[in-house]
């Protein structure tokens, strides 16, 4: 019965991106309490150098995407430490040289002709079963990480020193974050595509900022918004014909306005400022 | 509270009734040379205070001596079972994370509403548990700290500015919350600060900081020796005293009224978000 649901491809795209949904929302929350969205920006443009990577190698892409994007990470946070240009500039010069690199050396890669297309903006409706099983597997590792460092997560965001002093192990919660991040990107590329992963993990968030009264609230709303975008998405696209991904941020972006379009009354009080 | 020049500095005996014991702290960053062999000692009980002009490297000794940063030179003792209440400088939470002070007392340790009343009542704010932290000014967020760091029951504050942000009036205040935690609890009191006369005026100890330790010892004896009066220049002639009204004139310690140069010292750093 459920093997004759999965032969569906739209319902194994619906539960890809149910799934992906579900594990970014959460963690887009930390990447706006955090002022992180270019650096997801940045290492899921670095994705793609995965992904020409692990075609030459032949090894598992959801695998090589994963590594490529926690190395990224971590040069990064080693990069922003020395603190020659700021932040920004760095970020800028990395997200585009990594993508160009990704492109060519995708280009590279002969007697394979790689849809580059699929690799940028997602190809959720030719996901198939082992791939939903992949997604499966590293959505669930990042979100049992993601419960696992909760706390200790939100003690960081809010005050890094106050919480060293009170006995966080702050690197390794950093680490933690860092494969949190490329996890989430390696699942997500193939729903959104690495140019778009950013917008499923802040338009979210974002959006759940207006109704969450503590940090729990916004991340569950967060993943709730995503799930439900992803959905729309879903049914646009088959609607209207566009492309998946695309419509899929589309949905999450109307989402937000109308959100924010909300009156007041409608919103509870605490928060507001 | 005693200081040994580095040049006196025979073999130190460990006193294990320090709560802390830094002998000899050299830090360097990159090339520049921030502290240069300094000697602390924090007793129970006692309000040791760290003044220094900016720039003198008292944040940076508030580091390691809170084990932040290793020091290039030198060693920190900490004492055994050593539970440190941390108020840092400047806590600014970005308006996007949803968190109430409850949630905020409770980031690191749970307990009980009651007891964070409790705690929040000692510092004279109990009707802030269910505000939105974003929502304090500079005195309420102060206090909030300071209950936040009392939820440990340390055995030592350490406090960063504590009257950053706060009004003049407020300042006085807390500082005589401070010291009436110290009477209540018997906790050592570490302190870092740019503003004399408020501070001083319950140390009993006092250490005037600039890379090196410049002078130390009471807070009499600090005020009237040259190497002080020569960093604060327009401070010496204010004396010690918290002061709570506005004067055209101090009273320096031998009560002689002096004009005020309006130079550096009262409600320095004192603005309000």
């Amino acid at each position: 019965m459920i093997e004759g649901l999965l032969d569906d491809f739209l319902v194994r795209a619906l539960l890809a991106g149910l799934m992906v949904a579900l594990v970014a929302g959460p963690l887009g929350a930390f990447v706006v309490w955090r002022r992180m969205a270019y650096f997801g920006d940045t290492v899921a443009h670095s994705a793609l150098l995965g992904v020409a990577l692990g075609i030459l190698l032949g090894l598992n892409l959801n695998l090589v995407v994963t590594l490529v994007c926690v190395a990224i990470a971590v040069l990064l946070v080693l990069l922003q430490r020395r603190q020659e240009l700021a932040s920004d500039t760095l970020l800028g010069i990395l997200a585009h040289s990594a993508l160009s690199l990704g492109i060519v050396a995708v280009a590279f890669i002969e007697g394979l002709r790689v849809d580059l297309m699929a690799y940028l903006f997602g190809d959720i409706l030719a996901v198939g079963t082992g791939d939903l099983v992949a997604i499966a597997l590293g959505g669930g590792i990042a979100l049992l990480l993601l419960i696992l460092l909760w706390r200790p997560l939100l003690a960081l965001t809010v005050h890094e020193e106050l919480a060293q002093v009170e006995g966080v192990p702050v690197l390794a919660v950093r680490l933690g974050l860092m494969l949190l991040i490329a996890l989430v990107i390696a699942a997500a590329m193939q729903v959104v595509g690495v140019l778009l992963i950013t917008a499923l993990m802040i338009i979210p968030a974002a959006s759940a900022r207006r109704f969450a009264t503590t940090p729990e609230q916004m991340a569950f709303l967060a993943a709730l918004i995503g799930m439900l975008a992803v959905g729309a998405g879903l049914w646009g696209s088959f609607q209207y014909d566009t492309p998946t991904g695309p419509t899929i941020v589309v949905a999450a972006m109307l989402g937000f306005i109308l959100i924010h379009l909300l009156p007041a009354r409608l919103v509870p009080h605490f928060g507001r400022r | 509270m005693r200081f040994r020049s580095p040049a006196k500095a025979a073999a130190p005996v460990p006193d294990s009734s320090l709560l802390l014991d830094a002998q000899d702290v050299s830090l360097e960053r990159g090339e520049r040379l921030i502290l240069d062999r300094v000697s602390v000692q924090v007793r129970p009980a006692a309000v040791t205070v760290v003044i220094g002009p900016n720039g003198a490297g008292k944040t940076s000794l508030l580091r390691v001596l809170l084990g932040l940063w290793a020091p290039t030179r030198g060693r920190v003792r900490r004492r055994d079972g050593l539970r440190i209440g941390y108020m840092p400088q400047r806590l600014q939470i970005e308006p996007v994370l949803p968190l109430s002070v409850r949630r905020f007392l409770t980031l690191r340790q749970r307990a009980p509403a009651q007891e964070l009343l409790a705690h929040l009542e000692r510092v004279g704010v109990p009707h802030l548990l269910n505000k939105p932290v974003q929502s304090l000014s500079g005195g309420e967020m102060q206090r909030v700290l300071l209950a936040r760091a009392m939820l440990n029951r340390p055995n030592l504050l350490v406090l960063d500015e504590p009257a950053q942000g706060v009004d003049i009036v407020g300042q006085g205040e807390v500082f005589r919350l401070i010291d009436g935690i110290r009477a209540e609890t018997g906790c050592g009191v570490l302190m870092v600060s740019h503003d004399l006369h408020l501070v001083m005026a319950n140390a009993d100890a006092v250490i005037c900081l600039n890379q090196h330790v410049c002078c130390t010892g009471r807070p009499e004896e600090v005020s009237r020796d040259p190497e002080y009066q020569r960093l604060f220049p327009a401070a010496d002639v204010r004396g010690i005293g918290i002061y709570t009204h506005d004067h055209d004139h101090v009273h320096d310690l031998h009560g002689d009224v002096h004009q005020c140069s309006g130079g550096d010292g009262v409600g320095k750093g004192g603005r309000s978000r």
